[in-house]
């Protein structure tokens, strides 16, 4: 951001008597030029235009009614739609509890945070504080490449190797669980190692942001690198941490791919991972793949899903936001 | 080491053991990502070795395993990415150049950050119902009655249909405003790294703002924007669940505007002019439309096309990655 003020030659009043004025030159060039920032000011504007259309695009079928038809909440009480345990919008007997939904998606994002999450930190400890710059340089881009891969590649990973090769040798032959071709645990763990290079990369800018002081007075004190790393540099850092680890929950509740691939279409309340479990994603997508006609109300719970969706990781970035503001004042 | 733990109240072989389970654990954890990405990157080459050959690269999806191919997706994801990125790099850019070097920081310039930030946490899916509102069906503007928009131009007609329905520039549109923070925010970062000085030099010389952006901040700040661009748009090619949300078909036999290879670009105008307004399957639209199928087979076949998308994505990424490496320490102020 640029601070200094343009120096305005065109709006000084020209005094002198030779007939040779600057102005109507200058204010050609001025319209142009204004035509040339109101042009980039539209372009600034698109991503206001995007937040509305979000809203109005999901608030449509769910709270609005299109075309005369009563909407989905219309329909669907609040209080049934929060508090029924069923979701049944296929059966006869229609059940329209969002819980089992929820339940499945953040049953999968725990299992997602309980991976990524001190993984991903203490990769971050390792590439601020152990790590030398040149390892630092290689690593960076390898997670790069991870966090590229995408989502649909993950779920045929979890799919094909992670239950076959990981959870059905240990836990069905070893352990005695009985795991489910389609799975919670297959889709948390590869959830997991998708939101690990995100926690990592802000957790380091979060550690790289405590001032050197800070670990040159621990070293003084006669702290040892684990002493200064974990004790002094890992609480400095701690609001950036939470704000990285809250960014990351909200990107695992959002993920859609890989989940409606590895975690099957079973809306249950079930704390089992190795049973099949359906989330709110996975349910978007699955009515929109199959035949449901637009108007009935199983379309229409679509965009209640989606909606409630929505509402979730908002709140859950903005609360990573107020952390994040928080942990600017403190080096101010 | 040793002599500092001495001071310590500690039994220093404690202090010392910690320290080394504590680095170990970072240590291994920092290379867990890497190995993950080699196994994952193996796994799929051993699962789709055999099936990514000359056939694969060059037949359209069959219900026959050994005769499915990507072509469709191929062509479907060059026309998708090209035109998000026609659409969404003159917008990101220009939105970060008024961001950055024009707005004033007023309330406006405030909610449209902090609309940035949140739109960049909005799940993609959730796009992919703006795009199946505003682009697929514009907003029911049509009530069911759709119209085709005839432009003539001199080679060929451009038909435009109305509403888009389930189309490539329904697709793009949809994918464009998915990476538009992600593009705005890489290029204000890289227009932030221009130092301030440089500009109240080139104004102090007498140029207007624009021709202090046009010449001396732009120009040493593409590079960085560029890294920025490839990076997004690597993401949108990669990104499945709007494209499911719009409803691309899955099962498709053809590619837009029936262009199979590249000389039908010059010898085809019309097909050209059709193609953004065809129906289409992207790369890992037909991965994920694989994977879903109950025959095993499938699954080597999801791995080659899954290879493919990898291999597109790595080349385009690692330009990225040399891009920056190349052009970061070019310009010292």
């Amino acid at each position: 951001m640029s601070t200094a003020e343009p120096i305005e030659f065109d709006d000084r009043p020209v005094t002198s008597t030779d007939s040779w004025s600057p102005v109507k030159r200058i204010s050609l060039s001025r319209v142009k030029e204004q035509l040339i920032v109101s042009s980039l000011f539209l372009c600034a504007l698109v991503s206001v235009v995007t937040t509305v259309g979000i809203i109005f695009a999901l608030l449509n079928e769910s709270v609005i009614s299109v075309d005369g038809d009563p909407a989905f909440f219309q329909q669907v009480s609040l209080r049934e739609f929060f508090t029924d345990t069923q979701w049944t919008p296929q059966f006869a007997d229609r059940h329209f509890g969002v819980v089992p939904l929820l339940a499945g998606t953040f049953l999968i994002a725990a299992i997602a945070a309980a991976i990524g999450l001190p993984i991903g930190l203490a990769g971050a400890i390792y590439s601020s504080e152990y790590a030398s710059p040149r390892t630092r340089n290689i690593l960076k881009p390898l997670l790069e490449i991870l966090a590229g891969i995408p989502t649909v590649v993950y779920g045929y990973f979890a799919l094909v190797f992670v239950t076959p090769y990981l959870l059905r040798p240990i836990f069905e032959d070893m352990l005695g669980f009985e795991v489910d071709v389609f799975n919670a645990a297959s889709a948390g763990i590869v959830v997991g190692i998708m939101i690990l290079p995100m926690v990592s990369s802000l957790s380091a800018d979060a550690l790289g942001a405590v001032p050197r002081g800070l670990r040159e007075a621990a070293y003084a004190l006669g702290a040892t690198k684990f002493d200064v790393s974990a004790k002094v540099v890992l609480p400095a850092a701690s609001s950036g941490i939470v704000a990285s680890f809250l960014l990351a929950i909200s990107r695992a509740v959002g993920e859609t791919m890989a989940v409606t691939i590895a975690a099957g279409q079973t809306p249950a309340i079930t704390f089992n991972p190795f049973r099949s479990v359906e989330t709110m994603t996975a349910y978007v997508v699955n009515v929109s793949l199959g035949d449901t006609p637009a108007g009935t109300i199983e379309y229409k719970s679509l965009y209640a899903v989606a909606l409630t969706l929505f509402c979730i990781t908002l709140a859950m970035n903005w609360i990573s936001q107020m952390v994040l503001r928080r942990y600017r004042e403190v080096y101010q | 080491m040793t002599d500092r733990a001495q001071v310590s109240t500690v039994q220093p072989s404690v202090r010392g053991w910690s320290g080394r389970i504590f680095s170990t654990a970072c240590l291994l954890s920092a290379w867990f990502g890497i190995v993950v990405l080699v196994v994952l990157l193996g796994g799929v080459i051993w699962q789709a070795s055999g099936w990514l050959n000359g056939h694969f690269l060059s037949s359209f999806d069959s219900w026959h395993p050994e005769q499915a191919g990507i072509l469709a997706g191929l062509w479907g994801s060059l026309w998708l990415v090209g035109l998000t990125a026609l659409i969404s790099i003159p917008i990101g850019v220009g939105a970060a150049l008024y961001l950055e070097e024009f707005a004033g920081d007023n309330r406006l310039t405030r909610l449209i950050q902090l609309n940035l930030a949140n739109l960049a946490g909005v799940p993609s899916i959730v796009y992919g119902i703006l795009g199946l509102t505003a682009f697929v069906r514009i907003f029911g503007m049509f009530h069911g009655q759709p119209q085709v928009l005839v432009v003539p131009l001199f080679v060929a007609d451009l038909r435009i249909p109305l509403p888009f329905g389930r189309t490539v520039i329904a697709g793009a549109l949809t994918l464009s405003l998915l990476i538009l923070p992600v593009i705005i925010v890489a290029a204000q970062e890289a227009l932030r790294a221009i130092p301030g000085s440089i500009r109240h030099a080139s104004l102090a010389l007498g140029a207007s703002r624009w021709q202090t952006v046009r010449h001396q901040v732009l120009p040493p700040a593409l590079p960085g924007i560029l890294t920025g661009v490839i990076l997004s748009v690597s993401r949108a090619i990669g990104e499945t669940a709007p494209l499911v949300m719009i409803g691309a078909l899955t099962y498709v036999a053809f590619t837009p505007g029936d262009i199979t290879r590249p000389a039908d670009i010059v010898n085809n105008p019309q097909g050209v002019l059709h193609a953004p307004f065809d129906t289409f399957t992207a790369l890992p639209l037909q991965i994920f439309n694989w994977v879903s199928r109950p025959q095993p087979e499938y699954q080597h076949v999801a791995a080659a096309g899954i290879l493919v998308l990898l291999i597109v994505l790595l080349t385009l990424n690692s330009t990225a990655i040399v891009l920056r490496h190349r052009f970061q320490n070019r310009h010292r102020w």
